[in-house]
């Protein structure tokens, strides 16, 4: 197991090195001059190039590229230009904030999308099979941002029964001493349970949101799948072996539907982390997705750079993650692979 | 009855002296019928055959003829399209067309155990061959947990599997086929059942494996006495196991006969084709003969009496049109068709 790990984190090492690589030069082809916009629209043409001579900006690219290199050895992802922070550190502390909210809207998304695939499929044509059916058009056909304005609109404008959508916590409280940075698991270790409770309803909108938006794929793919293994040939062995419909169906055919559905939940992660940058947008998430968007409009290359790079290390490990959970659940599946 | 019981379910009648012997399985004018978009497929009509105690018999067809679909239907696994629209089965006393989803459970892997064709895919792809034999014992037998895996071990030695410590560990995709499908007589067999149906258990086998398997069967039949179904569209290989053949066409019973008297006077005009068409050491391969036409199609509402009339070279207009006759020969030979040869 352990050297399956390290195998695939080895084959790894050239994905990240690409990644650094297009990160690099996409965002040098960015329109917009950074030193133009730092030095001011009243700049001079001087002052415009001290800054750019400042930031190495006049470096030929290939030179430029080795002090980056230089500098994430030394886990120096740069300076914002905007906000004069560490990226690393800015991005350090936000991350929590988008983990948090990806991580619980995927837990939602999968309790309601698993059990509603496995009864869609095994109910044919019943109303459960009809429910699943518009839950996941819906799903699929509302934009995320669309999802979330409704529902801000809706629970916190019409009804207001929802906290405002202004971050992560009402401007009543302060976070709770940082141990995960998830503020569920933070606000419980410092026994608070009122800091527990607004920290969940500012969340209860964004996960939603989210979660609508990852639970159709999930919901049809388990149903697909689990149509597929329920009238496979090894079902029906089951079956003639008098095997109680209970065994049959979680034995035998979910631990294979698991399959494809694990994959889906992978891609579905990585769709989610991209959608991070508009919900957090809505719902003034401090995460590192509007952090991004923040930057990108400011021309500020450094925190893109870190952004980009930390979502596809986040990538990566999610793909190896999901490898690793492949050679658990099928033995077919080996090393070599 | 309580067929959860395994003292009462077990109870097969014996024969005595002043009548025949009640049959293991007698199935009774049955019929299966399948919803589908394009109509209502009379899959089986008016099916009627016995097994007895301990005997071998081949139900015999080309594909599609319901030959898998009537042991679907009795031991209660039809697809949800399926239902069964008339008849009876029953099997040691209880009539299985009326018995509950928990009732055949019960049944089902414990007195009628079935195999199939293809093992390979017919067994949980991800689940240790060993396992899979316990789920079975632990369904149905009361075995403590801790010696679930003793008598797994002696399920695998029963049917002959070398080294099983070994191949108790092992997962379907790194068996051969062959030891594939002693894996599932292994399953099958498990709970020692008075009846096991092997549906083509030797397609997608290579040939010294296919026979191998079928003396396994034999052997076991015999030694544990068992009764067996083989389905096959065989013909060869049915008479070369069975007591009696059941020959279907198109979901109907066309003929039943022991194996010698059917091999030496077939009266339905399907069967003597099917012989026809069989090869055996001594015709010549040119001499063998094609059935002409296809199964009709059984969605059809104007479906003759007769479902072999239309590729018939002996058809009348009476075949056409007058209920189909079954006229019995001799003890044990039923026919069902109008002109017999």
């Amino acid at each position: 197991m352990w050297q399956l790990i390290g195998r695939r984190a080895l084959a790894a090492i050239p994905n990240v090195i690409g990644i650094v690589v297009v990160t690099f030069v996409l965002t040098r082809a960015l329109p917009g001059d950074p030193a133009a916009f730092y030095a001011g629209p009243a700049a001079t043409q001087e002052a415009v190039e001290q800054i750019r001579t400042k930031l190495g900006l006049d470096q030929p690219l290939w030179r430029q590229f080795i002090d980056y290199l230089g500098d994430l050895a030394r886990g120096d992802l740069g300076l914002s230009l905007s906000t004069g922070q560490q990226v690393l550190d800015e991005i350090l502390r936000r991350l929590p904030a988008s983990l948090e909210l990806t991580l619980l809207a995927l837990l939602v998304a999968c309790v309601i999308a698993l059990p509603l695939g496995i009864l869609a499929a095994t109910r044919p044509g019943s109303w459960v099979d009809h429910a699943c059916r518009l839950i996941t058009t819906l799903g699929v056909s509302l934009p995320i941002f669309f999802t979330g304005l409704l529902l801000a609109y809706v629970f916190y404008y019409l009804l207001g029964v929802a906290p405002p959508p202004v971050g992560r916590l009402d401007s009543m409280f302060s976070p709770p001493p940082q141990w995960t940075g998830f503020y569920l698991i933070d606000s419980l270790i410092a026994g608070d349970l009122a800091l527990f409770r607004a920290a969940a309803a500012q969340m209860v909108l964004p996960v939603a949101t989210l979660a609508i938006f990852v639970l159709a794929p999930i919901a049809r793919m388990t149903r697909a799948a689990m149509l597929g293994v329920l009238s496979s040939d090894f079902v029906r062995t089951a079956r003639a072996s008098g095997l109680s419909s209970g065994t049959v169906l979680y034995k035998y055919a979910f631990r294979n539907a698991m399959l494809p559905v694990v994959t889906t939940m992978g891609m579905v992660f990585s769709f989610m982390l991209g959608s991070n940058v508009v919900i957090e947008k809505v719902f003034a998430w401090p995460g590192i997705g509007s952090f991004a968007v923040d930057a990108l409009m400011q021309s500020d290359y450094a925190p893109v750079q870190g952004f980009v790079l930390v979502m596809a290390l986040l990538f990566v490990a999610i793909n190896l993650m999901i490898d690793i959970l492949y050679t658990v659940i099928d033995p077919r599946v080996t090393i070599d692979a | 009855m309580n067929a959860l019981d395994p003292s009462v379910a077990m109870v097969v009648p014996e024969a005595d002296a002043s009548g025949p012997p009640v049959p293991l399985l007698a199935v009774e004018s049955l019929a299966v019928e399948f919803r589908t978009r394009s109509g209502v497929v009379h899959a089986l009509e008016d099916v009627s055959f016995s097994v007895n105690k301990g005997e071998t018999i081949g139900v015999v067809g080309e594909s599609g003829s319901g030959k898998s679909v009537l042991f679907y239907a009795v031991l209660g696994i039809l697809d949800a399209a399926g239902r069964i629209s008339r008849g009876r089965a029953v099997f040691g006393g209880l009539d299985l067309t009326q018995a509950t989803a928990a009732e055949l459970e019960a049944i089902r892997g414990r007195e009628a155990a079935m195999i199939f064709q293809n093992p390979r895919v017919a067994l949980n792809p991800i689940r240790k061959v060993g396992h899979q034999i316990e789920d079975v014992l632990a369904r149905h037998t009361s075995t403590p947990s801790a010696q679930l895996k003793k008598r797994a071990l002696e399920a695998l030695t029963a049917v002959r599997i070398p080294d099983p410590e070994r191949r108790y560990h092992a997962y379907p995709f790194e068996l051969s086929g062959g030891l594939c499908q002693r894996i599932m007589i292994a399953i099958a067999l498990a709970c020692t059942p008075s009846l096991l149906v092997a549906d083509e258990p030797t397609t997608g086998l290579d040939v010294t494996t296919q026979a191998a398997v079928m003396d396994l069967i034999g052997e076991l039949a015999r030694r544990r006495n068992m009764a067996t179904v083989l389905i096959t569209h065989d013909l060869g290989l049915a008479a070369e196991y069975c007591d009696r053949i059941v020959v279907m066409h198109a979901g109907h019973v066309v003929e039943t006969a022991s194996t010698t008297e059917l091999f030496a006077h077939p009266r339905h005009p399907y069967t003597a084709k099917l012989i026809a068409t069989t090869p055996h050491g001594t015709n010549d391969l040119r001499s063998l003969a094609a059935i002409p036409g296809n199964l009709p199609d059984l969605r059809r509402s104007d479906l003759p009496p007769c479902r072999f009339s239309e590729r018939c070279d002996r058809v009348e207009p009476v075949c056409q049109t007058s209920p189909l006759a079954r006229q019995a020969f001799s003890a044990g030979h039923t026919v069902a068709c109008c002109r017999p040869i």
